[in-house]
């Protein structure tokens, strides 16, 4: 027409299959009273479980979210307060949040923390400061879709994959990310760094130290960086507990190197304090020139002085901070085991995680064949005959069909009890309905590691994957 | 170690297209090593270089303490506290939008209406530049901007999005208009040096000149852009600043006048409530175009800078009403007023002109009489002796990329009256220096017989009527603002 090329293509991502079942829920979205038959929502990783805590917060303090302090009101300077560096007392708290999260194994530095309008923004901006359009990124598979839009879109930086399989659950290894490299290479790209999610999404898992110190080796020998998404560090429920890729820098001792300057944060109280719509994202890294740039860049997406405020002011109640996480983690655990037991009932397993809204859940027996065309036709029953909106494996990049991923924490028990038996029943009647799925009904685990190492001799390579993808 | 960790970064975060490292960041500097308090630093550097909005809080911050409901976290709006904390959708909550689109209609006087539909959200006028630049243009192309313009939109509009801004050269000898040949000469000349121009930003009102855009300069550049297929995006941030006739037109208004001959796809608008309200704080930015696939587009780019619901619930009740509404704008235009009036009227009669404006937030004054020499070199100099000597900041032409020396922006909505008084008495008093004038009859007639001014500040309740309350004149002296290092 006459708009930029970013404007007309596709990478917005927008047409995934992610984004299309958020858009069947809307036009029908179950309400227990005026829509008992309606989609429950599945595919949002909200966290919905604590607001009570956070509501008798707001009650008992009512001058941090109305101008005031001390009783006297600041709304003037507030509304007035546009530094890109940041409400001081808001970094500060949020510092102090970041490392009461790690168990206090790591401080913060709040002059390297850098606000953003949430952690999409964040993301944006490194990879902005980081790379050139063309430059790549790895990022280890299955992984959130929104990184597609956040990370290449405007940019014009690529994502090459780090293919992950359920045969090690879907852990990084080293060939995995050597294959990455050299894909990127003889693709004649230049990789500027690593991606991770941790905990990640969707897998809901904790990188293990090994694979932490599997990345930093990685990172250094190569010298590139390596950013890692912690949003939902607040989300671990079971242990092992969270290791942040910072508290390895500080037990290998890297103080005044070169790759702790290449080392990089995202954080966002999106997941672990359930307030998606402020729009709190932060970067923090021990790079000053990084930190300098997404201090200028945070200009396209600051943070509303009046909810820095009101969250400085809560977070800074560090009793209650600390008793809200806790807590928090409890529900979350308790969630948890509602839907694998859930699950388990339908016949179906999860990847065994600890952390994160939702579970990582293996249907793969239920497909009538070992293709994402299989998955899709899954998906679309799952999603229209069952009624719940449910995430593709694919839509997350997955090397293998059959993988969903399905919140827990966006909605009451009743509602994920439900869903369960919706569930359940769906699954009995696949077993009954036809007597070619008699053969699922004695699947095993190994069944399915057997199929899994056939597909593997047969797989398409990767880079036909990536063109399915962008689809 | 510098050079070595520069090969590890984009050539984003290593090239001067942030543009903070210019020179015009010293005034700035000289303000921030120390700024004025009437107390505790009287001899200190006045903030003249700020456009920002202080002089009608005291009413917003009424109506906030008489609707707590609208800060959603307090007792009385917090069962509606998880709904709102939870939306994330970036078509931004319903009531937010009908009531922007609302606020948008009444300041233009209802003489447009507003799609809510179309409203789209931005992390501030900021955002919402870039934005429409990385949905028009791909990078390599360009921008047509008129000068004097306001100098973040070197950074807003190409750092990152890789486009170029070609000027569109406007002068004081037909005061800045901008006119079809100004526009022919400069797209010419991007033609010539294979420039792709995309589009035309025009900032009506303008920052710097203060004034509103008339109708023939508003439908020359329509037409033109019209003729050439490129986009037109009105930079509309000022337009509740509006204090005196001729008052300002919309594009709006033009596009329901002349539909017909406008190609809608090409119409954008840029607000935000920063100047207008107040409220740079708050992130409020909004982009409006005619063209759907723009709007989508803007929209989906739009979870990069989304408003705070917690804001956005407290600007959908707040423009809601539309009582206050209209008491606001009625108030704040008639405060603009008074202090233009005082700062330029003043200043006129001891031979300090300004360009006659009647929007905006500050003054665009011309000082070319004082300029040893007219070049930009001069100007550098005495922006430096204003800086440091008279102790005022403000903002040389240069910066906005003016094409002849002399001019300077001087804002005058950011301080309260006793800082503003002692301002124009510097200012009164570096005139009467470099001119040789006689002071005593010269401080007489600028403010006039009923009163005796010394060099020292005084209340002068008396003198100005407005109710609102004195204040810290800027923001900088907030106590919100700790030391960085």
């Amino acid at each position: 027409m006459n708009l930029s090329s970013k404007a007309t293509c596709a990478s917005h991502g927008q047409d995934s299959s992610y984004f299309l079942g958020w858009q069947e829920y809307e036009k029908n979205p179950y309400d227990e009273v005026r829509n008992p038959d309606g989609i429950i929502q599945m595919g949002l990783a909200e966290n919905q479980l604590s607001f009570d805590l956070l509501e008798s917060w707001l009650a008992e303090n009512p001058d941090a979210a109305s101008f005031r302090r001390n009783g006297e009101s600041i709304f003037r300077e507030l509304a007035l307060f546009q530094d890109y560096h940041g409400l001081p007392a808001f970094k500060n708290a949020l510092a102090k949040f970041m490392a009461e999260i790690r168990g206090n194994k790591v401080s913060f530095d709040p002059r390297n923390l850098v606000l953003t309008a949430g952690s999409t923004s964040a993301n944006e901006a490194l990879v902005f400061c980081l790379a050139e359009p063309g430059d790549a990124f790895l990022l280890p598979t299955p992984y959130y879709p929104g990184f597609d839009r956040d990370l290449k879109w405007r940019t014009g930086v690529e994502i090459v994959p780090i293919q992950c399989t359920s045969s090690n659950g879907f852990r990084i290894t080293k060939p995995a990310l050597e294959e990455a490299y050299d894909t990127a290479r003889n693709r004649n790209i230049r990789v500027k760094g690593i991606l991770v999610t941790n905990p990640s999404n969707p897998l809901g898992i904790t990188l293990s130290d090994k694979e932490l110190n599997l990345l930093i080796n990685f990172v250094e020998s190569k010298e590139i960086h390596l950013i890692s998404d912690e949003i939902y560090s607040g989300t671990v429920f079971n242990s092992p507990r969270f290791t942040s890729v910072m508290e390895i820098l500080l037990d290998r001792n890297y103080v005044d190197t070169e790759v702790r300057n290449r080392v990089h944060i995202v954080y966002s109280l999106s997941k672990d304090l359930g307030l998606p719509g402020f729009r709190v994202g932060a970067i923090y890294s021990n790079n000053p020139m990084v930190v300098a740039t997404a201090t200028k860049m945070s200009s396209f997406g600051l943070v509303s002085s009046q909810t820095q405020y009101l969250l400085s002011a809560m977070l800074s109640d560090e009793k209650f901070a600390k008793n809200y996480v806790v807590e928090n983690q409890k529900r979350l655990k308790n969630r948890h085991m509602m839907l694998v037991q859930g699950m388990e009932d339908a016949g179906i397993s999860c990847l065994e995680s600890n952390a994160g809204l939702f579970s990582w859940v293996d249907m793969r027996h239920l497909l009538e064949s070992d293709t994402f065309e299989a998955e899709m036709e899954l998906w679309k029953k799952i999603v229209y005959d069952v009624g719940l909106n449910i995430s593709p494996g694919s839509s997350c990049h997955c090397l293998e069909p059959g993988w969903f991923r399905v919140c827990f924490a966006n909605m009451s028990e009743e509602t994920l009890n439900l869903a369960m038996q919706r569930l359940k029943s769906f699954v009995d009647s696949i077993y009954q309905s036809n007597d070619s799925y008699g053969f699922f009904h004695n699947f095993s685990v190994k069944d399915s590691r057997r199929r899994l190492l056939k597909k593997w001799v047969f797989r398409l390579s990767s880079s036909d994957r990536g063109l399915e993808r962008d689809r | 170690m510098l050079k070595h960790q520069q090969q590890f970064l984009s050539k984003i975060a290593t090239n001067e297209g942030h543009g903070e490292n210019s020179a015009f960041f010293d005034g700035w500097k000289a303000y921030d090593m120390n700024p004025y308090h009437p107390s505790k630093n009287p001899n200190g550097v006045i903030q003249m270089g700020l456009a920002e909005n202080q002089l009608s809080f005291d009413l917003i911050q009424e109506w906030v303490k008489n609707n707590p409901r609208a800060s959603v976290c307090t007792a009385d709006g917090s069962d509606e506290f998880k709904d709102i904390a939870i939306f994330q959708d970036y078509h931004g909550l319903p009531e937010f939008r009908n009531a922007v689109a609302r606020f948008m209609e009444k300041v233009r006087g209802n003489r447009v209406r507003f799609d809510a539909d179309r409203i789209v959200m931005s992390g501030g006028a900021t955002g919402a530049q870039e934005t429409l630049a990385f949905c028009l243009a791909d990078p390599g192309d360009a921008f047509l901007v008129p000068t004097p313009y306001y100098p973040g939109n070197d950074r807003d509009l190409t750092w990152r999005t890789r486009i170029r801004l070609v000027p569109v050269v406007c002068e004081s000898s037909n005061n800045f208009k901008i006119t079809r040949t100004a526009l022919e000469t400069a797209y010419q000349k991007a033609q010539e040096s294979n420039i792709k121009i995309k589009g035309l930003l025009l900032n009506n009102p303008s920052n710097p000149l203060g004034t509103a855009l008339d109708r023939e300069s508003l439908t020359d550049s329509l037409h033109f852009t019209m003729e050439k297929k490129i986009h037109l995006i009105c930079d509309e941030i000022y337009s509740a600043t509006v204090f005196r006739q001729p008052g300002f037109i919309s594009i709006a208004e033009i596009v329901q006048e002349d539909t017909a001959s406008c190609n809608l796809d090409l119409i954008h608008i840029v607000y935000s409530l920063s100047k207008d309200l107040g409220f740079p704080g708050f992130r409020v930015g909004i982009i409006y175009s005619y063209n759907d696939m723009v709007t989508d587009c803007a929209r989906k780019m739009s979870s990069f800078g989304l408003v705070s619901t917690q804001t956005q619930h407290l600007i959908g009740s707040m423009l809601s009403d539309d009582a206050f509404v209209g008491r606001f704008l009625k108030e704040s235009s008639k405060r603009l007023g008074t202090r233009h009036g005082l700062l330029c009227g003043k200043l006129a009669k001891v031979g300090i002109t300004s360009l006659k404006g009647n929007s905006g937030l500050f003054c665009w004054m011309d000082l070319r009489r004082l300029l040893k020499a007219q070049t930009f070199e001069a100007e550098m100099e005495l922006w430096s002796v204003i800086i440091n000597e008279v102790k005022i900041n403000v903002s040389p032409g240069a910066s906005f990329h003016c094409s002849e020396p002399g001019w300077f922006r001087v804002c005058f909505a950011n301080m309260d009256d006793e800082t503003m008084i002692v301002a124009m008495n510097r200012i009164l008093e570096f005139v009467i220096q470099s001119k040789g004038m006689e002071a005593k009859n010269t401080r007489k007639q600028f403010w006039g017989s009923k009163l005796e001014i010394s060099l020292s500040s005084r209340r002068l309740d008396a003198f100005f009527m407005s109710p609102h309350r004195m204040s810290p004149h800027s923001p900088m002296a907030s106590p919100l603002v700790r030391a960085r290092t």
